[in-house]
């Protein structure tokens, strides 16, 4: 079907551009914004790739609750205008050729791998399916996921606490 | 038929790399968080892809397993850059020298 493919390349060409504007953003919050559209449209992907779940769950928890707590940080936090640009060559270039260098052998590694250039046939994992999958197969590592986010939470609640009036004299 | 295997991961790793290079060459630390994001992100587009691939379901129960880790390690490390924020007044990471002699 010629429709699937031009959806994937659209929605990867949307992704890859909005990616590049966000990372090159000198303003945090630009970067979060355009971010927020990077992730939509990796959600899109995952739903065309078959996983509707997991779409949802993409929207919900990064395009949702991640990018919406970095904007409140970034409204909380005081960030200095500009980076001084004086040094910013040297801070992109090595990260760049290196970017290049790992793209060519990462690529050459992938098209050279039995099956690459199978096309992916359609397919949909439904929600129910993929409940029940987890649930019986991945239980016990469902625990310890929210036992990791427990643990978060406590976390942030220890970190972000007010300094106490005075006699506490250890800051954490 | 969508696409062959080997774009969705060329998509894949060329996302990852713009995180890598984002998370390097920034000092911004909420900037290198993003960058971290945008990596893990890369890496569950390459879960599904390979789900869909070999007709499993365990690709996408990594996936979820990345957003629980995506969510708590974003939660615990903005913590941490507004109490360095609050401690240093600086969200720099070139400005944390402290140590310097």
């Amino acid at each position: 079907m010629i429709l699937y493919s031009v959806v994937f390349y659209v929605l990867a060409i949307i992704v890859l551009v909005s990616t590049l504007l966000a990372i090159i953003q000198r303003q945090v919050i630009h970067a979060v914004v355009y971010l927020i559209v990077s992730f939509f449209a990796t959600g899109l992907l995952f739903y065309l790739l078959g996983a509707p779940f997991l779409a949802a769950l993409e929207v919900i928890i990064y395009a949702g609750a991640i990018m919406v707590l970095f904007l409140f940080i970034v409204m909380t936090v005081r960030v200095e205008s500009g980076e001084d640009t004086k040094a910013e060559i040297r801070q992109w270039l090595p990260a760049a050729v290196l970017a290049v260098i790992s793209f060519f052998v990462g690529g050459i590694l992938i098209f050279e791998i039995p099956g690459s250039k199978i096309s992916l046939n359609t397919g949909m994992a439904t929600p129910s399916a993929f409940g029940q999958f987890l649930f019986k197969s991945y239980w016990f590592p469902v625990e310890i996921a929210s036992f990791l986010l427990l643990i978060g939470l406590v976390g942030v609640l220890y970190l972000g606490r007010r300094e106490s009036k005075k006699g506490s004299g250890d800051k954490p | 038929m969508i696409v062959p295997y080997g774009n969705v991961l060329l998509l894949a790793i060329i996302l990852f790399l713009l995180g890598a290079v984002c998370s390097i060459s920034r000092r911004n630390l909420l900037m290198i968080l993003i960058g971290v994001e945008i990596m893990l992100n890369a890496a569950g587009l390459a879960f599904v892809a390979a789900s869909l691939k070999w007709r499993l379901l365990d690709g996408q129960a990594f996936v979820l397993f990345i957003f629980a880790v995506a969510a708590s390690e974003v939660a615990i490390g903005l913590a941490l850059i507004v109490y360095a924020q609050r401690r240093t007044g600086s969200v720099n990471a070139d400005h944390y020298d402290s140590l310097k002699g």
